[in-house]
């Protein structure tokens, strides 16, 4: 009761004002002594007050809720403090706590934990993130050696011991007092005196004036780079031909002086002119052959001055391709000179400039002179080049009347040369029998020159005739080679089309072994004008048509030997007895004769694997179906295109290009059943994975130490040790391994320098 | 970069062991003890024109007395076989009479008569055992010529070859059989027919125990006890092919065939090299160890020196026997040509002809009993399948493609999806010329390495942020004034 009271009495005296409380007192009074009376009879009953107005909430201890929902403001509280003037205190404390604000609610225990949770992650994941260099390094290690802080023996520093220790025989006695007498320091800094002057001897002033030195030197070097950077960037002609023939001059001069002053340079000079001599031949740059010279070369007709500037290159070529006569030479290695037949410098002509004439007598030459071998790979060679030239480079018939004078010169020249060798080889041959290989390029040499000169009439034939005659496309596949009659036209004509395979060029030597004349066979001429017209058909038929003669394509040469078996012997002495020749025309029929079906026998083997090997069409036609049934009736092309469904084209066989091995294509499966088909787990790469297992560990193919180094493990953990877990102390130990790292890849000739410095960092400390 | 690919890494490793092994091996053949070298004429002077009595003069007496001639006219033409350590040699009459000798001591192992045509003979893996061909069937005998199996199974038996590392005697027989007899287990491995009549010429390829035959139709043919058909066959002769070798390292093949050419074919391309004629053609033809090719024609041997390189004008060397020649062996680990003929056995002295330098482990000619007992224990466990012989020996570190992309497609076929493929970025095509060449290639060289990009930006970050901490906190220091603390 008491209690309620007390709990009433505050609200009400705050919430009614004092004016209305005299006449509400007297109501109140009254109230209480009738719950006065009411609670008399033991029962405690609550009576709810009486409700005046309609309102929303109800308080359970019958107060009215008049402005329930609203809260209690400070300032509500302070108001009725306001008329009291001796409460000033209080109301300024009230004052400032109005301007405070609220503490604010303590966040739930759940998004605490979690704060904490993102927080302790944090450090943990630093802290352990410190490990990480280690650990890979510790994974990246070739071999780990548990356990991991052992101590290995390292050789104490010199002065620890030389400290402690004492002389006590004599001659440590003298050894000492020399060095005593050197005054060589024992202990830090190790720099005797006369070291240290050394140190002193440059100066600050001294280093910074070279420095300076070094600086201003650097820099007009640079300047100078850049001007001749700029130089060469000119464009003008005019500019640049001036400055080199100004260096020309220049050089003449130097020369000459040389010469008078210090012939070993001269010399010297000379064998460099000899090298750009072998530059030009080999490059043949100034021979009219240049883009700019053809140009010149069509204009060379109406144009004086191209004219000449073409003259003034053949000039200058023939100068640097002149021999430049030394007189240290020795008369032996002109005679080898000799012995090289010069048409190895006629093929290189050939293959620089558009020459027609020489290309064309070349090949006919190789034609008539019969199976010479040299002859016929000059011939492949020249044609394989003219081959390529005629992708790029059109006819020219009308050349220039001095540019035709001027091969006409240098064939002339050549000719003779190729004369005295031949008269020189002849002599030769005489006398020796031992060297065979002159003798055939003697023999090479004269029958060029024979051809030569036949060609030369023959050229004057053909150029009457291509002017009457337009040109036919003629073929250039070997078989219509052989067809063509050697009289008229020139062998090889330029146009844009290619009308050779490099295959046919290789196929030809061998079949020009067989075919000795063509102009013996005049059956074949015939059947030529009609090979022409279907040239392309033939031409893929060619790669699949074999030679018999590709079949076994190496050509034997009889051995030498002292001692002749002794039926062997019999039969020479038969021979001897019998014409030579027929002997041996005897003998090469049965070689010949012997092989014939062999060949064709195994082609035949071979056709039959290849179809064998290659996978069949599917063939689905059903006769009858959409169409006229019945006996004798075929079945429409349209519908077998249809109705046939094509096998993918077989992948090329590995003897595609042998016409004498069949390679079976059938797989070995009981050795594939041996390998391996799934790749081991670290790799992706069927390569790296062979590349990986294809060296062999094992002693018998290894030295002992890779074995061993091969065959280590990844672990080792020494037996009798504690493996104690990893501490902190590894990060020290890796800085220091870092550092040393630094340094060792730091240029050495750093480091005199450090060691300069602290030299002199102790020299400080001392003083 | 190393720490992003360990898989990289770890292969480079690798390959550099590999490396340093290789160099490693190539060093230690400065320590091999021996020294090899060739016959050298005088100037002017031929080597073949060296006879045997002049080298005999001026070599030391050890070296000497490997020429010698063993007088056996009676059961004539000689088959000759050595052992693989070079130690034993064993000698085989057509008519019969078989001996094994130690020819270094002219030690007798067993001498007899079978009785019977001999056709070939041939040692087994030690010289414990030997095989003999004999008229009708295979047999084999002990060192000391007791009986020690006839194999019924083997009939006809022409030539034989032994392959040690496969403990496999290889025979061709009258009746075109190739058959493979197992010697370890005493199993045929595999019978062949060849369908191609008398196989009479027969050799091994040491390099990956293919066995060459010729046929009388100038073919020859490569063998695999694996596959029933040729694994190579190529026309090499115009005539039928009369002897085959093949040298040690496999890569060159000798034949010669009835149109008496001797030609060297490339086993690596089967392309033919060199050829040259020989009066009246070679019977017979063996390989040396470092590649001299002797050849038999008629009564004379010659010796041929770099016959892969070029034709020879002349031979190395040359000797004349009494009779025609039957047998032909160069003799491992020694300067030694064997010769068997009409009239016996001849030792030929070829300098230059042997290995100077043996390993004790592989072969060993100075082998004790026991030594020889170890090794066999260790040649049978080490005994490879005949399953493996294949064309290239290297073909097991393969991987089989065939049957991993068969895998593969199944897989793919399971899942519905292949899991192995990666997306590649398509750049999307755009109009007015922005999809040129140029600019897909542009496009995709931006997405390409998006991953690592993204590190190296999360990198440079850190380093920057770190950067301007430090000159935070250098500037800090710096405003450290004496009055700085009063500052507000």
């Amino acid at each position: 009761m008491e209690d309620e009271e007390e709990l009433f009495v505050p609200e009400f005296a705050l919430s009614a004002s004092e004016d209305e409380q005299e006449d509400d007192d007297s109501e109140h009074k009254h109230q209480k002594l009738l719950e006065a009376i009411s609670s008399l009879d033991g029962k405690k009953r609550r009576k709810l007050a009486e409700r005046t107005e309609a309102s929303l909430q109800v308080s359970e201890f019958g107060i009215s809720a008049e402005g329930a929902g609203e809260k209690i403001s400070l300032s509500d509280l302070i108001e009725p403090i306001k008329q009291t003037n001796n409460l000033s205190k209080v109301k300024k404390q009230l004052n400032k706590l109005k301007d405070q604000k609220s503490v604010e609610l303590p966040l739930n225990n759940d998004e605490t934990q979690k704060i904490q949770r993102a927080i302790s992650y944090k450090n943990a994941s630093e802290e352990v993130a410190k490990w990480d260099q280690v650990v890979k390094q510790n994974r990246k290690a070739e071999q780990l050696v548990f356990p991991l802080t052992d101590e290995t023996l390292k050789p104490a520093p010199i002065e620890d011991k030389v400290a402690g220790w004492k002389p006590y025989t004599p001659l440590e006695m003298e050894i000492f007092n020399i060095l005593h007498k050197n005054k060589q320091p024992i202990t830090d800094p190790l720099l005797t005196p006369l070291e240290e002057e050394s140190l002193k001897a440059m100066s600050l002033e001294e280093a910074m004036l070279r420095r300076a030195d070094l600086k201003k030197a650097r820099a007009l070097q640079s300047y100078y780079e850049a001007k001749a950077r700029r130089e060469k960037k000119i464009k003008s002609k005019k500019y640049h031909k001036l400055l080199k023939k100004g260096k020309q001059k220049e050089a003449i001069k130097e020369f000459e002086e040389l010469r008078k002053t210090n012939p070993e340079a001269a010399l010297e000079e000379l064998e460099k002119l000899d090298k750009a001599r072998m530059e030009e031949r080999m490059s043949l740059k100034h021979q009219n052959s240049g883009k700019w010279a053809k140009s010149k070369a069509i204009m060379a007709k109406y144009d004086h001055e191209s004219r000449r500037a073409m003259q003034e290159q053949l000039q200058r070529n023939k100068e640097l391709t002149k021999k430049i006569k030394v007189l240290s030479e020795s008369e032996e290695s002109e005679k080898e000179d000799e012995t090289v037949p010069d048409f190895v410098n006629d093929a290189q002509v050939n293959s620089d400039g558009p020459n027609p004439w020489m290309t064309g007598k070349l090949r006919k030459d190789a034609k008539d002179s019969g199976s010479q071998e040299e002859e016929e790979k000059l011939e492949a060679d020249v044609e394989t080049k003219t081959e390529d030239q005629e992708n790029d480079e059109e006819e020219e018939e009308s050349e220039d009347e001095v540019l035709l004078k001027e091969f006409e010169d240098k064939r002339r020249l050549r000719k003779q040369e190729e004369k005295q060798q031949s008269n020189n080889g002849n002599k030769r041959e005489a006398t020796t029998d031992m060297a065979e290989d002159e003798k055939q390029l003697s023999q090479f040499n004269v029958l060029f020159q024979k051809l030569v000169e036949q060609n030369r009439k023959e050229e004057q034939q053909n150029k009457q005739k291509q002017a009457a005659e337009p040109e036919e496309p003629l073929e250039a596949d070997s078989d219509e080679e052989v067809l063509r009659p050697a009289e008229d036209a020139p062998l090889l004509i330029e146009s844009l089309e290619r009308k050779q395979s490099l295959e046919a060029v290789d196929a030809l030597g061998q079949e020009e072994e067989e075919i000795e004349d063509p102009v013996t066979q005049p059956k074949k001429k015939k059947s030529a004008k009609q090979t022409v017209q279907r040239t392309s058909e033939k031409q893929a038929k060619k790669s699949e048509l074999i030679d018999h003669n590709d079949v076994l394509p190496v050509k034997a040469q009889k051995v030498r030997t002292p001692l002749l078996p002794t039926t062997m012997e019999e039969e020479e002495e038969e021979e001897e007895e019998e014409d030579d020749d027929d002997a041996a025309q005897k003998m090469i029929i049965q070689e010949a004769f012997a092989g014939d079906d062999v060949i064709s026998d195994f082609l035949n083997e071979k056709n039959k694997a290849v179809e064998a090997g290659k996978p069949k069409d599917i063939n689905l036609v059903l006769p009858g179906w959409g169409e006229w049934g019945g006996t004798d009736l075929t079945v429409s092309n349209k519908k077998r295109s249809r109705f046939i469904i094509r096998a993918p084209p077989a992948p090329p066989r590995k003897d595609q290009h042998l016409p004498n091995v069949i390679i079976s294509e059938k797989r070995n499966v009981m050795a594939a059943a041996h390998q391996i088909h799934e790749l081991p787990f670290p790799y992706n790469n069927r390569k790296h994975f062979e590349s990986s297992i294809r060296a062999p560990v094992g002693k018998t193919w290894n030295t002992e130490k890779t074995v061993h180094k091969l065959t280590s493990p990844k672990v080792i953990t020494k037996k009798g040790h504690i493996i104690e877990p990893i501490t902190e102390d590894v990060f020290q130990k890796h800085a220091k391994a870092k550092k040393t790292d630094m340094d060792l890849n730091k240029p050495k000739h750093n480091k005199p320098k450090q060691d300069e410095k602290n030299s002199r960092k102790r020299q400080f400390r001392q003083r | 970069m190393d720490c992003k690919r360990p898989f990289q890494r770890q292969m480079r490793l690798e390959e550099n062991k590999v490396e340093a092994a290789m160099n490693q091996a190539a060093r230690h053949d400065l320590l091999l003890p021996e020294e090899s070298g060739f016959l050298e004429g005088d100037e002017g002077e031929d080597t073949c024109t060296i006879t045997q009595h002049d080298i005999v003069d001026v070599v030391d007496i050890t070296s000497a007395s490997k020429h010698f001639n063993l007088f056996l006219n009676q059961f004539g033409p000689y088959r000759i076989n050595y052992s693989r350590n070079g130690r034993n040699l064993l000698l085989a009459g057509q008519r019969g009479h078989i001996a094994s000798l130690d020819w270094h001591t002219k030690k007798l192992g067993c001498e007899m008569n079978v009785m019977e045509t001999v056709n070939d003979v041939r040692w087994l893996h030690t010289n414990a055992m030997f095989a003999v061909a004999q008229r009708k069937w295979l047999y084999l005998y002990d060192s000391l010529g007791v009986e020690l199996h006839c194999i019924k199974k083997f009939n006809d038996v022409l030539r034989m070859e032994f392959l040690p590392y496969h403990f496999l005697l290889a025979t061709c027989s009258a009746t075109s059989f190739l058959q493979y007899l197992d010697i370890s287990v005493g199993k045929e491995v595999a019978a062949i027919c060849c369908k191609s009549g008398r196989l009479g010429v027969m050799c091994q390829n040491p390099y990956n125990a293919i066995i060459h035959l010729g046929h009388h139709n100038g073919t020859v043919s490569l063998w695999s006890p694996s596959v029933k058909e040729p694994l190579v066959k190529m026309l090499c002769h115009r005539g039928g092919v009369r002897s085959l070798s093949v040298d040690k390292t496999g890569m060159y093949m000798a034949t010669s065939g009835l149109d008496r050419k001797l030609t060297i074919f490339d086993l690596r391309t089967y392309k033919p090299l060199t050829s040259f004629g020989v009066p009246l053609g070679a019977t017979t033809l063996c390989h040396s160890q470092k590649g001299l090719l002797a050849a038999a024609t008629g009564n004379i041997v010659q010796v041929y020196k770099d016959t892969h390189i070029t034709a020879p004008k002349s031979p190395y060397m040359c000797l004349s026997v009494k009779a025609p020649i039957h047998g032909l062996q160069f003799c491992p680990y020694e300067d030694v040509l064997g010769i068997g003929h009409g009239g016996g056995f001849t030792s030929m002295i070829v300098p230059g002809a042997g290995e100077a330098n043996f390993d004790g482990l592989e072969c060993n000619p100075y082998e004790s009993k026991k030594q020889r007992q170890e090794w066999e224990v260790k040649a049978l466990l080490e005994k490879i399948q005949p399953e493996l012989i294949t064309l290239d020996p290297t073909q097991l570190g393969e991987v089989d493609a065939i049957t991993m992309e068969q895998k593969r497609k199944e897989q793919v076929e399971r899942l519905g999806f292949d899991p192995y493929e990666k997306t590649r970025f398509a750049p999307r095509r755009k109009l007015k010329g922005r999809s040129s060449t140029g600019n897909i290639l542009k496009r995709k060289k931006k997405v390409a390495h998006e991953e690592k990009r993204e590190e190296i930006k999360k990198s440079v970050a850190v380093r920057e942020k770190e950067q301007k901490e430090s000159k935070a906190s250098a500037a800090n220091q710096s405003s450290q004034t004496a009055l700085g603390r009063f500052k507000k």
